[in-house]
């Protein structure tokens, strides 16, 4: 009698297979740039080993806050008020220190109606993954131009944009993220590699991710669309992420690649397309995105990283233990130490 | 989505920016049905320094019992002016964290439906993030859910859980701080008076025993959703005048929507509403001109 045996699935370092980190089926359009980036997100997750009840997934308003539904369906997930994931993840992040707090926002959610809480979440190096799927435009409300949409940038209308961009890229690293990139749905490669060195890295990872909206902004004339960004698309770098658990070489020049060291240990390795690009150095991160809009590319890579800044729970001297879980013997002051309060007083 | 938070309000003069610097009791009615849709929140009224400490912790413990935001209605008199007050007590009620699932919890269930009114009172069940536990995670959603905290468009689905949260506002009632009550048995008029309101209402009522020889039964509300004592007082009594600092009569309109619509008539407004805390000789006035002495 022939027998059969089923082959063995293939598993992550935790012993769990990519099907741990599925979610729901996507009610989003077929080929949304968003569903690209949920796959690289499981990809991610389940390469690097992280545990899916240690992840927090947040999001805001709008289709791409709509996506962590669809994506890592054994994590805590929190659909929030459009506008307001950062200040609901920095209070997630305050009563759970050891959870890694994953953000899915759109350019809708962030630059307009949520710019005050996203300039604010900036300036703190709270340690979040803080993503925005950018598509220039509001889906859900049929397709408007948002705030990051191109200076003459035409809708299927034949609306012209005449407001200038707003670059989110620039404004985080201006405001203190210490992890900032920008890159593309549709480039598997660059997307994963930046995405597991997000997860590796500790502080405010900023990602604007150009996800083309198939339904309202992928038309000639749209510079946020498929063929836009790939034919302007401009890498900085060829990115490659090196987990600490893995020992991989990989043979470059030397002079033409730079090892960023995470927090982790692990490495990102990033192979310079332009010689002199150095992504520890703000002010020339900041020149290049502007030489880049004057040149109407889309450049793409880490822009800026900086491993070394204290993040918003160094800053506030937090225990190691989550504050949620600390037991009352902890968190309630003595007796003692209420009469010295109110011997003060008298 | 039914997470615990405590919200203190200092109220002051409204709308809009109104007198920035002076005080009111003009939140109360927003802030009971806070939100769009079919909403109420519990609402704690201190009176004093030393009730802002002890329902500091009444307030968190209630908004992890329920699950709710908890709103501490103080005003800028309370929360702003300086005030004499006795030492706080060291408080000797453990905290209540409410109905949180461990992982062994979990291990012993087999799974939870975050929404599902298993014991009645309207409260579901849940997980803190980051529980180690495959059945842990559920999705926080202000939309349309299901008792699995799934999204949900379905009419039943919507119904049950608008229903059940109207339950648990109503189990909220046997729970929040009671009122203080000082009555002598005989008097078949009352007064309820919250917050700030209560000092110039004891004021008040000496002014009326002694000027008047009028004596009123007293309630100093300290909560909403409203006791049972509320109604019980008001049943009690063939008038009672609600003491407040606002132009609407706030709490006495929201006592009109929730006590029997025979006792509705009894309900009498004084209200104060000029910026400064309310005076004694103001509520005394006011109750004499409306008793038609």
């Amino acid at each position: 009698m022939a027998t059969s045996t089923t082959p063995t699935p293939k598993t992550n370092r935790l012993g769990l297979t990519v099907i741990e980190y599925k979610g729901g089926k996507t009610t989003l359009c077929a080929g949304c740039g968003h569903n690209a980036i949920s796959e690289r997100i499981i990809d991610a997750m389940y390469e690097m080993g992280i545990e899916p009840h240690r992840v927090a997934k947040m999001s805001g308003i709008g289709c791409s806050s709509k996506s962590p539904a669809y994506f890592m369906g054994k994590s805590h997930s929190f659909n929030t008020v459009h506008g307001r994931m950062p200040s609901v993840t920095t209070g997630a992040m305050l009563a759970n220190r050891t959870l890694l707090a994953l953000g899915i926002s759109g350019d809708g959610d962030t630059a307009s109606i949520g710019i005050g809480q996203f300039v604010h979440l900036m300036r703190r190096n709270l340690p979040m993954i803080y993503i925005i799927e950018d598509n220039g435009v509001y889906g859900l409300t049929k397709g408007q131009f948002s705030a990051t949409a191109d200076l003459g940038s035409v809708l299927k209308t034949g609306v012209i944009n005449d407001l200038p961009p707003i670059d989110t890229c620039a404004l985080a690293i201006q405001l203190g993220a210490t992890f900032v990139g920008r890159s593309f749905s549709g480039d598997k490669k660059q997307l994963l590699a930046m995405l597991k060195a997000a997860i590796a890295h500790s502080g405010t990872v900023m990602l604007d991710i150009i996800s083309p909206c198939v339904t309202f902004n992928d038309h000639e004339g749209s510079t946020k669309s498929y063929k836009f960004t790939k034919d302007h698309e401009e890498p900085l770098q060829d990115i490659t992420f090196v987990p600490h658990f893995e020992d991989i070489s990989v043979d470059y020049k030397e002079g033409e690649t730079l090892d960023v060291t995470m927090h982790d240990g692990s490495k990102l390795r990033l192979h310079k397309l332009e010689e002199d690009y150095n992504p520890t150095d703000k002010l020339q991160a900041l020149s290049r995105l502007a030489k880049a809009h004057h040149e109407g590319e889309i450049l793409t890579g880490v822009f800026y990283v900086n491993t070394s800044a204290p993040t918003f729970m160094d800053l506030l001297n937090m225990v190691d233990e989550p504050l949620a879980t600390l037991p009352e013997s902890r968190v309630r002051p003595s007796k003692e130490v209420l009469k010295k309060c109110m011997d003060a007083l008298r | 989505v039914e997470v615990p938070a405590v919200i203190w309000d200092i109220q002051r003069v409204g709308p809009s920016t109104g007198l920035p610097t002076r005080t009111s009791q003009g939140d109360v009615m927003f802030t009971a049905l806070l939100s769009h849709g079919d909403t109420k929140h519990i609402l704690l009224f201190p009176s004093k320094p030393e009730e802002c400490f002890t329902m500091a912790g009444d307030a968190f413990d209630l908004a992890e019992q329920f699950q709710t935001p908890v709103f501490v209605m103080s005003d800028l008199d309370l929360g702003m002016n300086n005030w004499m007050a006795d030492s706080f007590e060291y408080p000797t009620k453990p905290v209540n964290r409410g109905k949180v699932l461990s992982k062994e919890d979990l291990d012993r269930l087999g799974g939870f439906a975050r929404y599902k009114d298993v014991d009645g009172d309207g409260i579901g069940y849940r997980t803190l993030p980051g529980t180690n536990h495959p059945a842990a995670a559920w999705f926080a959603r202000g939309s349309g859910h299901n008792e699995k905290a799934q999204y949900s468009e379905r009419p039943n689905d919507y119904v049950n859980n608008l229903d059940r949260l109207r339950k648990k506002i109503l189990t909220a009632r046997q729970f929040v701080p009671k009122p203080e009550i000082v009555a002598n048995g005989t008097s078949k008029i009352g007064v309820i008076a919250y917050g700030t309101s209560h000092w110039a209402m004891t004021e008040s009522r000496d002014q009326l025993q002694k000027e008047y020889d009028l004596a009123l039964d007293y309630l100093r509300l300290r909560a909403f959703p409203f006791t049972q004592e509320v109604f019980d007082f008001i049943e009690r009594h063939d008038r009672v005048y609600i003491v407040e600092q606002n132009r609407d009569g706030q709490m006495r309109d929201l006592m009109k929507l929730v006590v029997d619509p025979v006792q509705v008539p009894k309900l009498r407004s004084v209200r104060h509403y000029n910026g400064l805390p309310i005076d004694a000789r103001s509520i005394t006035d006011e109750i004499i001109s409306q008793e038609g002495r």
